[in-house]
């Protein structure tokens, strides 16, 4: 089964802030989308089909809103298709229109994440009730807080690395214009000080509420060759799944999670992804996913995540595997938008076009992804050349 | 070098002057839509998850049995998430079990404004099933409670019994030994053997 090659050439963000009152949703991801467009140096007319996410209707109460969106994305008597896989939904959004490239289906598909929480409640609309059961979870907050414990327990890490990878990617944000929380007087104290909310999980390792939309334009190869501007060629994309609750289940680092990077890394000829990676964005919600996923996706040895976070290996600034150097989600979180943030970053990372926040000289970067009960995986590996 | 704009300019293709037809001259522009959404369920519980209800009001906890492996889950959904197969047989697992992991809770909850924080929910085990499922741990100090801790339901009195998972009211310690957890990083009873019972 031989794919075609795919390649990003456009990216655009719109600023991610808590209440993006000056627009309405259909003005949010038209801005995203025309910077997207601008970039790629592509017209309306030269994209065959839109695919978006975003977290489920719920969230803002409207009903496929994608339907409504079609004129504000300039995709009337187009495909436009919607895909939906939790919070990693941004990043398997960016698969799904990757595919279609790939597949030689189409030439130029324009991607788009986005959620609007300033007209939503994300906290209780992913607490609803279910019939005929009792309901005592308090957000996502109250459902992965065990899981951290445990990893807590396992790797013996010392209590406060979450708070070395929430001041690390609030630092981080200070580069990247386009981030929600910038807090300059943010301090390690202040972070280690702030309230407990589900404990272990303080409120400054837990990410915000955001506005906020980022688009991509995908391109076959053809199309990325005729382009004058800088692309970054997809060299593989996975997406897995798996249930969130049986017996022997490695809730740490769920067998999803350590398939769908083995798959990715496979497809991009990585073995040492380590060493072979130059920048990593990583969806990292609660401080702690960061040394856990570095374990789960092969970046450290299993137990050994924390060691990277502790020794700043993880840092913009002297760190060897950077990650989240545009601040992560602990930064932005419009969640329908948060996994394609990932994807976009760390194209625009090998496309030498990450401004404030660029890794110098990147040429393999990293994006991921994951949602449910930490279920749904989404990644793809990047490059600057072709592979 | 460097395609990152400023991001409070608007692009040029939306900086322009927008033309709305006559009959739109005067019309506010919508920059916000706050939508609240309520939805009535009429649900029906199924064949097992309605056997575990009726169990309830017995105060008998069931789980269903995955036919390739083994393990049981509960509560039942009617179907194994490991084997993806349908499952036809039904046991009675303990009202004690054991604490896998747990979440303190600081911050007050909408759902449940009886629960005052800090309150802890906890993985509870209970022993002969494969998996937990949350549920609140009280009668400890949060402080106080431990991975692998022991536990017992606590019902409502038989008097005021429901076809209703509410009827168990919270878990609280038994007092015994702690169940000693092999791998931290992985939960619950990979075969159908009774979880934690030791």
């Amino acid at each position: 089964m031989s794919k075609q090659r795919a390649a990003v050439i456009g990216v655009g963000q719109t600023k991610y802030a808590s209440t993006r009152g000056d627009v309405s949703m259909a003005g949010l991801v038209r801005e995203a989308a025309y910077r997207a467009l601008e970039m790629a140096e592509k017209t309306w007319a030269e994209i065959d089909a839109v695919v978006i996410g975003k977290a489920p209707d719920f969230f803002e109460g409207v009903m496929m809103p994608e339907v409504y969106l079609a004129e504000a994305l300039g995709c009337v008597g187009k495909p436009i298709l919607r895909v939906h896989t939790a919070g990693s939904v941004g990043g398997s959004t960016a698969c799904v229109a990757t595919s279609l490239v790939q597949a030689g289906i189409h030439g130029t598909v324009l991607t788009l994440g986005f959620e609007k929480q300033s007209e939503s409640n994300a906290m209780w609309a992913l607490s609803l009730p279910s019939p005929f059961t009792t309901s005592i979870n308090a957000g996502a907050g109250g459902y992965f807080s065990p899981i951290i414990r445990r990893y807590m327990a396992f790797s013996g890490a010392p209590e406060l690395i979450g708070c070395m990878v929430a001041l690390k990617d609030r630092q981080h944000a200070l580069n990247n214009p386009y981030a929600h929380v910038r807090d300059k007087e943010l301090t390690f104290d202040k972070v280690v000080e702030s309230q407990m909310l589900w404990d272990p999980i303080r409120y400054s390792e837990t990410c915000p509420s955001s506005d906020g939309a980022c688009a991509m334009v995908l391109a076959s190869e053809d199309v990325a060759e005729a382009h004058d501007g800088a692309v970054a060629w997809v060299h593989g994309t996975a997406m897995r799944s798996e249930a969130n609750n049986y017996g022997g289940r490695n809730v740490v680092s769920p067998k999803a999670s350590e398939d769908c990077a083995a798959d990715v890394f496979a497809q991009a000829g990585i073995t040492n992804p380590r060493k072979d990676i130059d920048a990593v964005e990583m969806y990292v919600p609660f401080s702690w996913y960061e040394p856990m996923w570095l374990e789960s996706l092969g970046f450290a040895e299993v137990g050994e995540g924390w060691k990277m976070v502790e020794s700043g290996a993880t840092k913009f600034e002297g760190g060897d595997l950077p990650v989240n150097c545009s601040g992560g989600v602990l930064s932005s979180n419009p969640i329908g938008a948060s996994g394609m943030i990932r994807f976009a970053e760390a194209a625009l990372q090998v496309m030498g076009e990450a401004g404030d926040h660029q890794v110098d000289g990147a040429k393999k970067a990293f994006g991921h992804a994951y949602g449910g009960g930490a279920q749904y995986y989404a990644m793809w590996v990047v490059g600057s050349e072709k592979n | 070098m460097g395609y990152q704009q400023d991001p409070k300019v608007k692009p040029a293709g939306l900086s322009g002057e927008v033309s709305l037809p006559a009959a739109l001259a005067d019309v506010e522009l919508v920059q916000a839509v706050r939508t609240p959404a309520a939805i009535d369920y009429i649900a029906t519980p199924g064949a097992s998850l309605s056997a575990y209800l009726r169990g309830m009001k017995q105060k008998k906890i069931l789980g269903d049995v995955c036919p390739v492996t083994g393990q049981v889950f509960c509560p039942p959904r009617g179907v194994s998430p490991v084997s993806g197969q349908r499952t036809t047989e039904m046991v009675e697992v303990a009202d004690q079990g054991y604490v896998e992991s747990f979440n303190v809770t600081r911050l007050p909850i909408k759902s449940r404004p009886d629960l005052k924080p800090p309150y802890v929910s906890a993985w509870v085990v209970p022993d002969g099933s494969s998996t937990g499922s949350i549920a609140l741990v009280a009668g400890i100090e949060p402080e106080e409670v431990r991975m692998g801790m022991r536990v017992k339901a606590v019902w409502k009195p038989d008097d005021e019994l429901e076809e209703s998972a509410a009827n168990i009211l919270h878990w609280e310690p038994t007092g015994e030994p702690d169940v000693v957890l092999e791998d931290l990083r992985v939960i619950g009873n990979p075969d159908g053997t009774a979880g934690g019972a030791q």
